[in-house]
C-alpha cells in the first residue's frame, strides 16, 4: 500500500531561473509616459461616468484620467487613493475586465475600453515613487483600535482610521503583512517586491502599529480585544480550505493550491520550487487558474484544470480563463474528482463526468482518469469563525455599516458575506467599515 | 476622372496643389522631392536682397499637439531664405528647366523701395519662374525691419508695391496677405487697385505657442528669450477660410483669384477652400509634419470626390460655396431645428447631457424611468448644436429642421413656412416690414 504519488516525477529546475525569471515576469507591463497619455487621451471624461460606477471603491476615473492627460500623474494618483488607498495592487489584480473597463462606453462603442487599469497602475506608481505619504492623520483622538488581519480589508481600515487621528494595532498571523496580496495572488500579477512596498506605503501614514504571527484564537482572544480596544475590526479572511472529501484525499502528492501559490510567492527563486511534470488543479476560481497557470510557468508539461460545472460559472473570470488557455493549461467542465489514483502504475485522479440536473448538480456515472504527478485542490477557503460574531453559510454576517452582532466590533473582506472576493471589494469594505467605526467613537 | 489640371491667373500646374513659400521650398533639393511626390507647383521660398538674412541658431519652430501628439498647429520664427540671392536664382533656373509643367513661383520681400523691387523681378524673370509672389505676411523678424507684415498691414503700401511690381515684370503678380489686421477685405482691395492677378492667404498667425513653466519663457526659447512667431497647421484653417470667403464675397475683390493657404492637411481641406473661392491651395504645415507623399492622397481624394459628384474640373466647383456664406442679419429666423439622439448610436457617455445642463439649455435627460438615457427635451431645445459638437459618435446626435406649420414646443409659436430675417424682426429696433 503506497502512502501517496512516490516515484511522481516531481521535481525542481524543470525550467532555468532565467526561463523562470521571464515566465514571472510583469503580466501587464507598466505604461511609459507616451503609452499613458495616448491611452489616457482615449478617455471622453464621462457624465455620472458607468466606470466609477462600476468600481466598487468608486474611484473617479474620469477625473484621474483627465489628471494624466494634463501631466499631473501625481495628482491622478492621490485621486485613486482619496477612494482607495491599495489602488496600486487593485491596479494589477482588478478583473478590470468584468468591472470598470466593462462599463466602459468606448467597449460599447468599439468594444476597446480605455485602459484603465493600466492607466491606474501609471498614477499610483508615479505618486508612491515620491518619497513624501499624500496624507496627513488629523490630530489624534485618543482612541485605539484593533485591526485583525492585514489583508486588503483590514490596511485599508486600518489606513483610513489612521487618517481620522486614531492609534491602530494592526494584527496578522503570518510572518507579514499583505495577507493575499502577499500569500494568494499570482506572482507574475505582482511582481517587483510590490505588495509588501504597498504595504509599507500605507503604513507611512502613520498611527498604525503592526503585529504580526498573532493569529485569532490562538495568540488573541476577542474577548481581549474587545476589553482592550474601542473598536475591532475582523478583517481574517477565509484560512481553512474545502475538502474534496473523496478517497485518496489524504494521500502524499495532493495539496492545497492555496499553499502552492503561497510557497511560489515566498520563494527567492521560484525555479527551485519543485512541480510536477503532470498537475491537475480541481476548482474553477482565480485560485485554481493561478496555481494552474504558475506549474505550467515553471514548467509543467501537462496541466488540466477540472471544473464541475461549465464554463459559465466559472468565478474565474473569462480574462484569467483565457490566460490559463494561451498559456497551455487545459480546462476540462463539467466533471467531478472520484477519488484520487496512487497505485503502482497509475497515478492521477478518476474523475465522473457531470450535469445540471433536476435537484442540482448530478454524476453521469461515466467517468475518465486523468494522469497526474501532483494534485492542487483549489475548491474553495473557509472561514474560522472566531467565537462570538454571528455566522450565516460560513461567513461573519454584517450589516450595511459592516458591524457585526457583536457591539463593537466591525468586519469586512472576505470573511464576510457581502460582495465578491476581490481585493476590491474588500478594500471598499475595510475603507467604509473604518467611516461607521469612526462615527461611532467621535458620535 | 476628374480633370485637376489647374490654370492660376495663367500659371499652369497638373493639379491645384502647390507647396507654399516656406522651409520645404527652401533649396533646389527639397523642390525636385516634391515635383517627384507629385506636387503641381511650388511658391519658393521667399528671396531677398544681399547680404542674405541669418536665422537663429536654437530651436526655430514651436507647436500644440492633440490627442496621440498629432501636431495641429506650428509656430516658426524663421526668416526668409538665409542663402545668397544668386544661389537661388540659380536653383529656381535649374528646377524650372527640369519641370516645366509645374508651377514654380517666387516669393520675393525688399524693402520698400521701387529700385529694390524692379532689380529683382528682373532676376527672377531670368530664372524663367511663372510668377512671383509678393510675401507682405511674415509677422516675425523681417516686419521689425519694415518688411512683410508691416507692409501688410498697411493697405497703402500694398497698393504702391503691387503697382511698382505689376509695372516692371510681364510675370503675374500674387500678393500674399496677412491675417494680423482686423479687416482683410481692406489689404485685398489695396491689392487688386494696385492691380495683383491675384491674392493667397493666409499667412502666419502671431502667435506664443507655449511658455516653458521652469524657464518662465516663451517657446521656443532661445538663451531664456522667446519671441512671437507665425502660426499655422490644422487650427488655423477656420480663420483662413473665413478670411478666403471675405474677400471671394466683397463686391470690390469678387472675382480676384485666391489662393488658399492655411492647414490645408487632406484634399477634404483643399476642396474647401476651393467651394469658398480659392482657384488653388499652397500648403506647408502638413507636408513638414508628414513629408511629400502626403499630396498622393490629396490627388486621389480630390479626384474621387470630384468623380462622385460629377464635377469635371477644379473650376466647376469653384467658389459653388461663396454665395452661401453671408451675413448674420440674413439668416432664417423662421428655421426651427432640434437636436435628435440615436439611441442606436449612442454609447451613453453623457457628454451631450452633461455640456447641454451646465452650459446651456437643461434640454437633454440624464435618466428615463430610472435608466440612464440621454434624449433630447423639445421644449428646451434652442437647437444651439452644441451637444452635436461634444458628441465622440459620428453622427449620432443630428439637428433635425422642424416643418413649417407645426408648433415649436420651446416658444409654442407655429413654424411660419416663409423666410423672414433679424431685419425684418420686431425685436429689431430699425426693422422694416417685409414686403
Amino acid at each position: 500500500m503506497t502512502r501517496g504519488f512516490e516515484g511522481a516525477d516531481v521535481k525542481a529546475g524543470r525550467l532555468t531561473s532565467e526561463q523562470v525569471a521571464a515566465n514571472f515576469g510583469d503580466l501587464h507591463p507598466p505604461l511609459d509616459g507616451h503609452e499613458a497619455a495616448v491611452a489616457a487621451d482615449r478617455c471622453y471624461f464621462c457624465h455620472d461616468a458607468p466606470c466609477v460606477t462600476a468600481c466598487p471603491t468608486g474611484i473617479d476615473i474620469p477625473m484621474f484620467i483627465r489628471q494624466i492627460a494634463a501631466g499631473n500623474p501625481d495628482g491622478a494618483g492621490k485621486t485613486i487613493f482619496d477612494q482607495n488607498i491599495l489602488g496600486g495592487m487593485c491596479a494589477r489584480v482588478c478583473p478590470t475586465e468584468t468591472l470598470c473597463e466593462e462599463a466602459c462606453v468606448r467597449e460599447a462603442a468599439e468594444g476597446k475600453p480605455v485602459e484603465i487599469g493600466r492607466l491606474q497602475r501609471f498614477a499610483t506608481d508615479h505618486l508612491m515613487a515620491e518619497s513624501v505619504h499624500p496624507y496627513t492623520p488629523a490630530a489624534e483622538t485618543g482612541r485605539r483600535i484593533a485591526v485583525v488581519g492585514a489583508g486588503p480589508a483590514g490596511l485599508a481600515c486600518a489606513h483610513r482610521l489612521a487618517l481620522h487621528g486614531h492609534a491602530v494595532t494592526l494584527f496578522d498571523a503570518k510572518p507579514k503583512a499583505g495577507g493575499l496580496n502577499e500569500y494568494g495572488i499570482a506572482a507574475y500579477k505582482t511582481p517587483g517586491g510590490f505588495a509588501q512596498a504597498e504595504v509599507d506605503f500605507v503604513l507611512d501614514i502613520g498611527n498604525i502599529d503592526v503585529e504580526t504571527g498573532r493569529m485569532l484564537g490562538r495568540d488573541l482572544s476577542l474577548d481581549d480585544l474587545k476589553r482592550d480596544y474601542d473598536a475591532v475590526f475582523l478583517s481574517i479572511g477565509l484560512a481553512g480550505v474545502n475538502a474534496l472529501q473523496s478517497p485518496g484525499e489524504d494521500l502524499v502528492g495532493v495539496g492545497d493550491a492555496v499553499d502552492f501559490i503561497a510557497d511560489l510567492r515566498g520563494a527567492a527563486d521560484p525555479s527551485a520550487l519543485p512541480v510536477g511534470r503532470r498537475v491537475v488543479v480541481i476548482g474553477g476560481g482565480m485560485t485554481a487558474i493561478d496555481a494552474a497557470v504558475q506549474s505550467k510557468l515553471l514548467g509543467a508539461e501537462d496541466v488540466t484544470i477540472v471544473y464541475r460545472r461549465g464554463q459559465e460559472s466559472m468565478n474565474a473570470s473569462r480574462f484569467e480563463q483565457d490566460l490559463a488557455q494561451t498559456r497551455g493549461v487545459r480546462i476540462k467542465h463539467w466533471a467531478r474528482p472520484v477519488r484520487v489514483v496512487a497505485d503502482e502504475d497509475r497515478r492521477g485522479v478518476e474523475f465522473e463526468y457531470t450535469r445540471a440536473g433536476a435537484g442540482g448538480l448530478e454524476g453521469t456515472g461515466e467517468t475518465f482518469f486523468v494522469p497526474a504527478d501532483v494534485v492542487l485542490k483549489a475548491i474553495g477557503q473557509t472561514l474560522e469563525a472566531p467565537d462570538g460574531p454571528a455566522v450565516e453559510r460560513g461567513r461573519i454576517v454584517v450589516d450595511a455599516e459592516y458591524r457585526t452582532s457583536v457591539d463593537g466590533v466591525w468586519a469586512g473582506g472576505d470573511c464576510v458575506a457581502a460582495g465578491e472576493d476581490l481585493t476590491v471589494t474588500a478594500v471598499a469594505q475595510g475603507r467604509d467599515a473604518a467611516e461607521s467605526i469612526h462615527r461611532a467613537l467621535t458620535a | 476622372m476628374a480633370d485637376l489640371r489647374s490654370d492660376f491667373v495663367g500659371i499652369k500646374s497638373p493639379n491645384p496643389f502647390w507647396l507654399a513659400s516656406a522651409p520645404p521650398t527652401d533649396k533646389e533639393y527639397n523642390v525636385v522631392r516634391a515635383f517627384q511626390a507629385g506636387w503641381g507647383g511650388v511658391v519658393w521660398k521667399t528671396l531677398g536682397l544681399d547680404p542674405h538674412v541669418v536665422n537663429v541658431n536654437g530651436p526655430r519652430y514651436g507647436a500644440i499637439w492633440g490627442a496621440d501628439r498629432r501636431l495641429l498647429g506650428l509656430n516658426n520664427i524663421e526668416l526668409i531664405t538665409d542663402r545668397p540671392l544668386q544661389t537661388n536664382l540659380d536653383e529656381i533656373k535649374s528646377v524650372k528647366r527640369a519641370w516645366p509643367d509645374r508651377a514654380v513661383v517666387v516669393s520675393l520681400m525688399v524693402p520698400c523701395e521701387e529700385v529694390c523691387w524692379t532689380e529683382i523681378l528682373k532676376q527672377v524673370e531670368d530664372t524663367g519662374a511663372d510668377g512671383v509672389e509678393l510675401n507682405f505676411g511674415c509677422p516675425h523678424g523681417m516686419s521689425e525691419r519694415g518688411m512683410g507684415s508691416a507692409v501688410g498691414q498697411v493697405p497703402e503700401y500694398i497698393e504702391m508695391v503691387t503697382r511698382w511690381c505689376k509695372q516692371n515684370t510681364r510675370m503675374p503678380v500674387i500678393v500674399k496677405l496677412t491675417p494680423n489686421i482686423t479687416d482683410v477685405r481692406y489689404p485685398a482691395r489695396a491689392a487688386k487697385a494696385g492691380g495683383a492677378d491675384a491674392v493667397s492667404l493666409i499667412n502666419t498667425v502671431s502667435s506664443i505657442t507655449s511658455v516653458d513653466l521652469d524657464l518662465m519663457a516663451p517657446e521656443p526659447t532661445i538663451d531664456g528669450k522667446g519671441s512671437h512667431g507665425g502660426y499655422c497647421g490644422p487650427a488655423v484653417k477656420p480663420i483662413a477660410l473665413n478670411m478666403v470667403a471675405e474677400i471671394a464675397r466683397d463686391p470690390e475683390t469678387a472675382g480676384l483669384p485666391i489662393s488658399g493657404i492655411g492647414g490645408v492637411t487632406t484634399w477634404r481641406d483643399a476642396a474647401e477652400f476651393m467651394a469658398l473661392g480659392a482657384g488653388n491651395v499652397q500648403v506647408c504645415t502638413a507636408a513638414m509634419t508628414y513629408g511629400f507623399r502626403i499630396v498622393t492622397e490629396m490627388i486621389d481624394g480630390l479626384s474621387r470626390w470630384m468623380d462622385g459628384k460629377g464635377y469635371e474640373n477644379t473650376a466647376a466647383f469653384t467658389g459653388l460655396a461663396t454665395p452661401n456664406v453671408t451675413d448674420w442679419q440674413y439668416l432664417n429666423l423662421n428655421y426651427v431645428a432640434k437636436a435628435r439622439i440615436d439611441q442606436d448610436l449612442c454609447i451613453k457617455c453623457g457628454r451631450c447631457h452633461i455640456a447641454c445642463e451646465d452650459t446651456s439649455h437643461q434640454a437633454i435627460t440624464a435618466m428615463k424611468d430610472g435608466v440612464r438615457h440621454f434624449e433630447v427635451i423639445d421644449a428646451e431645445c434652442v437647437a444651439c448644436n452644441l451637444c452635436v459638437n461634444v458628441c465622440p459618435v459620428d453622427g449620432c446626435i443630428t439637428m433635425e429642421k422642424l416643418p413649417a406649420g407645426t408648433v415649436d414646443p420651446r416658444t409654442g409659436r407655429t413654424i411660419p413656412a416663409e423666410y423672414g430675417n433679424w431685419t425684418q424682426h420686431p425685436n429689431n429696433p430699425s426693422a422694416v416690414a417685409a414686403e
